[in-house]
């Protein structure tokens, strides 16, 4: 059987890897941006000077070889379903028994005035990073649109080669759709010491064209025009689907490609994965497309069951997150709203320093633990994900908190001012019963499985 | 750049340039009372022929012609108390007393004795224009860094010359030069006896046939390990200066004396004994581990693990390593390093140290059992409890070296899987190749007799101590800190590394644990870790690390944006800490983490 798989990123090389684990199909994936599959969350570290392009593949060149995994270069123009054949760019084909699209995202662009001129563009491929890479040689001045994930992470690559950056976001507060409003304003604040200048409640209304078709200036919805040579459209993604629409209308699809509980597409023996696909029916409080790495390796391998006969529902699990603001890290496991419900209570310690904080959220009526929000702070995934699944109540989730810190040695804790807000605020008397170790976070995750 | 660390680098530049240039400020002028010979029949023999050549008071502007008028010098005193010996050597007078073994022994010492230059005559003002110029510019340079904010900081890395590293053909090209080049002059070094040369070389084809047609490494080729297209001329240039320092220090010593001059009072004041070479090694050593300690407390001094690590490595360097042993030596002790073990320490079994330890009342025998102590209770000991980490990134000199000088090129590290093999053939080879060589020398030491088997274990242990002690832990340890990372010796050639390694590997509670599933592969982890670990590829599927390699030095978890890396101990699953795999993973019909 031959499995062709569209998209060299992370799901579809997860999906390649496990089906190479589990039999002996012939294998190609496509890609059109690169030869070898390289990690897309870490390009803004090849710009930045902290790696080279080459470390950004995760495995090395004769991987591939070795483990009998096909690699083509080359754009499919066009999926002929009927036939089981792709076709391509250059007008070749390629038949395939079965069909994995796992061809990602691409960029948000709003009808901008200006958005297609040279030096826009947004931080998605490798050929952006070589945009941006060329753009940056006599770069005075960068504006970037969009405050998101991607928004800050090239917000952060100009400023490590200080280049002067001035950051739009729409709303009121850094990613204030996201994180709750204490970290918002953590991390807004942490973006202008660190020397970006951030515009809160500004947006992008055009872009100007300085005669030869470059990018000159940007002007606000304030009607304030920017002098730069490189505007940054960061402002989201949405599933990379363009040439299924045009040219295999069979496949349904919404805003991505529409797959149920196994991942398969409306089209038998095609499936979809990653960021292109979307759930008919997410999980309870799960979105139908969730654009990020983790789901896309979890896709990947739940995929590569399905197709060697061992199908599987996917099962994403409890939600978690993790991002880099500049120098503040953030993790996130189970739910955390940006705008609580009445029910979800808080306790919020933050360092005087302002670079730290914990959260963690329960219900007030129940007392279950929902979730656990960090900034610049560490905690176990497997540790919050088991309270989280258990439903553990807080009182039990505060007493032995310093099971789920995953801060490096000598790190302070802080796990009982955490404890002592919870008392503050409950007029309760909390003690916290573990501090940090492996070995009680060891007992306590092999008590789960029965070791 | 801050300004003022444009000046604190102007300044260093200078230091720099003022210490390269006073190599070639001596002025010599070998005279009766200044040649500093204790014995008799040497000094008396080699002053008659120098007065015969004409070299006796006369006056030379450089050392060039003056060491080679010298060795003319020596090689005729040798020669005529060979003549003189065939007649018979005068009563009461042991051989080596009267034949003068090795002319090279006294280049040094007759050398230094004879500098009449401005460094001799003012070796503290030079001291200050060299070593303490250059402590003030790197002070400088690194102290504006504690302003910035607190976080990581290698920004520009890779687009630094200094710091980017070599393509892969050119550095293959310094490889094999500098191995070329390490057997050809041991032929020389080893008075043109061919065999030990002859068996390194055949065990260096041997290797590489292993890890070339054996393990199938040919067609896999590395890309990753050094790309097409960086070459960082500056690192070049970096990695020849310190090649060439360790050529002169450890086999050329006559040329480096005006160093060694003006680190002559620091010595005196310490051991009461004018300074060897070695001190000046030692001095330049410490000095560098404190500044550059410094610098790598400023960049990680948002990580407690890494602040305390480094003033760890500080301590021992210029505690224990360095000033300890001078006191010894004041006290009319044995000069004793504490923290340096067998088999590191080649030559804790070595006649001359045995006896000096046997002979030195009961601080001696304390030292001979605190060696032995270390070596068979404490490593394996500390490494269970902690891992390696305990020796070699916060106790050992070379470890702190390699993580105070060394940590701007610890990207350069080959992660490539054909590093990893030639790693593991090369670093237990040397292990063998010590233990071989010492059961050889106590053999020696304990039944009188030479030959064991074929092998003459005087050359053994001579060449044990050129080709590993200086030529791979010296020259390319510290060498090729520009070149391929700043632990070459410590991941491929040291012995102690290879012993403890083993330790950690099959019985210790140490690993670097994986944080579930939020690895996003991005590869800072691997690309920092300078043991050349390919940590990404373990975080990545959710497992846990654990290779004999780790130094734990903590770098793989401080760069890690993700929160992923924690290093730790836990005694509760010594024997199956890499089973868990962390990740989500599918797992009876759903997708779980799997414990
Ligand atoms: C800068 C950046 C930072 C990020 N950081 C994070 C992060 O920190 N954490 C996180 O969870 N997520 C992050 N993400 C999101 C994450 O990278 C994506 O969710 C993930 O890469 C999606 O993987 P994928 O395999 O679904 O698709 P992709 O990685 O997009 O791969 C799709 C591939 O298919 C190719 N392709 C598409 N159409 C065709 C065609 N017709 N013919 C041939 N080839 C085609 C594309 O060229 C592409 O190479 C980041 C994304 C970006 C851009
Ligand atoms: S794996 Fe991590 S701790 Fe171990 S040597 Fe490498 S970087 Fe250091
Ligand atoms: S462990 Fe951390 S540094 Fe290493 S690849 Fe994963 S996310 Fe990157």
């Amino acid at each position: 059987m031959h499995i062709a798989i569209i998209g060299n990123g992370i799901s579809g090389i997860t999906a390649a890897r496990f089906i190479r684990k589990l039999s002996d199909h012939k294998i190609t994936v496509i890609s059109a941006e690169t030869d070898y599959f390289f990690s897309r969350t870490a390009i803004m570290y090849a710009y930045m000077g902290h790696m080279r392009k080459e470390d950004l593949k995760p495995y090395e060149d004769w991987f591939w070889k070795k483990n009998r995994i096909d690699l083509k270069r080359g754009f499919v123009s066009k999926i002929d379903s009927q036939n089981k054949s792709l076709i391509f760019k250059d007008n070749s084909n390629m038949t395939y028994d079965k069909l994995i699209i796992a061809c990602g995202s691409t960029p948000n662009k709003f009808g901008w005035p200006g958005q297609d001129l040279d030096r826009v563009q947004g931080m998605y491929s490798m050929q952006d990073l070589d945009g941006m890479e060329e753009a940056s040689k006599d770069l005075k001045h960068a504006v970037i649109v969009g405050g998101g994930l991607i928004g800050i992470e090239m917000a952060e690559m100009f400023h490590s080669r200080h280049i002067p950056t001035t950051f739009l976001v729409r709303e009121k507060l850094y990613w204030n759709m996201v994180l709750p409003e204490a970290e918002s304003k953590m991390v807004s604040r942490h973006i202008i010491e660190s020397g970006i200048n951030l515009q809160l409640e500004t947006e992008l209304k055009e872009i100007i064209d300085d005669g030869t078709g470059k990018a000159c200036a940007a002007i606000t919805n304030k009607g304030e025009r920017i002098d730069c040579q490189f505007v940054g459209l960061t402002a989201g993604v949405h599933p990379n689907i363009g040439f299924i629409k045009e040219s295999a209308p069979e496949i349904e699809v919404g805003r991505g490609i529409l797959v149920n509980e196994q991942l398969e597409t409306s089209v038998k023996d095609i499936y979809a994965i990653g960021d292109c696909a979307q759930l008919r029916n997410p999980n309870e409080g799960r979105r139908p497309i969730e654009a990020v790495w983790y789901t896309g390796k979890m896709m990947g391998e739940t995929v590569a069951y399905t197709v060697c006969g061992q199908p599987q529902n996917y099962n994403p699990s409890i939600w978690f997150n993790s991002a880099k603001f500049v120098d503040i890290e953030y993790q996130v496991y189970g739910t955390v709203l940006a705008k609580a419900p009445e029910d979800h209570v808080s306790i919020y310690w933050e360092h005087p320093e302002g670079r730290k904080s914990i959260r963690i959220v329960y219900d007030k009526n129940t007392s279950e633990i929902l979730g656990f929000n960090l900034m610049g702070v560490r905690y176990r995934h497997e540790v919050c994900e088991k309270w989280l699944k258990e439903k553990a109540s807080v009182e039990t989730v505060l007493q032995n908190l310093g099971i789920a810190n995953f801060d490096p040695e000598f790190y302070k804790e802080y796990e009982e001012e955490v404890v002592k807000i919870y008392n503050k605020q409950t007029g309760k008397n909390l003690q916290l019963k573990q501090k940090r170790s492996l070995t009680a976070a060891l007992k306590f995750l092999r008590n789960a499985v029965g070791v | 750049m801050h300004i003022i660390q444009k000046i604190g680098l102007g300044i260093f530049v200078i230091a720099l340039a003022l210490f390269t240039l006073s190599l070639g400020m001596g002025k010599y002028q070998l005279s009766a009372d200044s040649i500093d010979i204790s014995k008799e029949y040497h000094k008396k023999e080699i002053l008659e022929k120098a007065k015969a050549n004409g070299l006796l008071d006369k006056r030379y502007e450089s050392n060039f012609t003056f060491i080679s008028d010298l060795k003319k010098t020596l090689k005729d005193a040798q020669q005529s108390l060979e003549e003189k010996a065939k007649n018979g050597i005068p009563e009461g007078v042991y051989e080596w007393d009267f034949r003068m073994g090795n002319t090279k022994d006294y280049m040094f010492g007759v050398v230094k004795s004879a500098s009449v230059g401005p460094i001799a005559q003012n070796p503290m003002r030079w001291f200050m224009l060299t070593f303490g110029l250059g402590i003030l510019g790197g002070l400088l340079y690194i102290l504006p860094k504690f302003i910035s904010l607190p976080g990581i900081k290698n920004n520009g890395i890779y687009h630094n010359s200094l710091t980017r590293g070599l393509q892969f053909n050119i550095r293959s090209i310094f490889l094999g030069l500098t191995i070329a080049g390490t057997i050809i002059y041991g032929i020389f070094y080893m008075n043109h006896n061919l065999l030990w040369p002859a068996i390194t070389t055949a065990m260096v084809g041997l290797i590489s046939w292993l890890v070339f047609f054996r393990q199938g490494s040919k067609e896999n080729n590395p890309q990753r390990s050094a790309s097409p297209d960086i070459t960082g001329w500056l690192g070049v240039l970096t990695g020849v200066y310190l090649i060439g320092f360790y050529i002169l220090l450890y086999w050329m010593p006559e040329y480096i004396t005006s160093w060694v001059l003006m680190v002559n009072p620091l010595s005196l004041s310490l051991s009461g004994n004018g300074a060897s070479q070695w001190f000046l090694y030692g001095t330049l050593y410490t000095i560098i581990v404190l500044v550059m300690g410094i610098r790598m407390m400023s960049k990680y001094r948002h990580n407690m693990y890494q602040v305390v690590r480094t003033c760890s490595v500080m301590f021992f360097q210029t505690a224990i390593a360095f000033l300890l042993p001078e006191i010894l030596v004041r006290l009319n002790q044995p000069y004793y390093d504490f923290k340096n073990i067998w088999p590191l320490n080649y030559s804790f079994f070595f006649d001359y140290n045995l006896d000096t330890l046997t002979s030195s009342g009961s601080l001696g025998l304390f030292m001979l059992v605190w060696g032995l102590a270390l070596m068979i209770i404490g490593v394996p000991l500390f490494t269970y409890f902690f891992g390696k980490r305990w020796y070699c990134s916060w106790v050992c000199g070379c470890g702190g070296l390699a993580e105070t000088m060394g940590d701007p090129y610890r990207q350069l590290s080959d992660k490539s899987l054909r590093a990893w093999k030639y790693e593991r053939y090369i670093i237990h080879g040397v292990l063998l190749f010590a233990v071989v060589m010492t059961l050889m020398v106590l053999y020696t030491y304990f039944t009188g007799n030479y030959q064991v088997l074929i092998f003459n274990s005087d050359s053994v242990r001579t060449w044990y101590g050129f080709l590993i002690g200086s030529a791979f832990a010296g020259v390319v340890g510290t060498g090729f800190y520009p070149l391929m990372g700043n632990r070459t010796w410590c991941r491929f050639g040291c012995p102690l590394a290879g012993y403890i390694g083993l330790v950690q590997r099959f019985k210790s509670r140490f690993r670097i644990t994986t944080n579930g599933n939020q690895c996003i592969s991005c590869g800072n982890c691997s690309t920092y870790c300078e043991m050349g670990i390919d940590v990404r590829a373990y975080a990545q599927k959710g497992q846990d690390i654990v290779r004999s390699s780790c130094v734990g030095c903590g770098v793989c978890s401080a760069v890690c944006p993700r929160g992923v890396l924690r290093l730790e101990n836990s005694s509760i699953d010594v024997d199956t800490r890499t089973d868990a795999l962390r990740a989500l993973h599918i797992k009876d019909g759903e997708v779980t983490l799997m414990q």
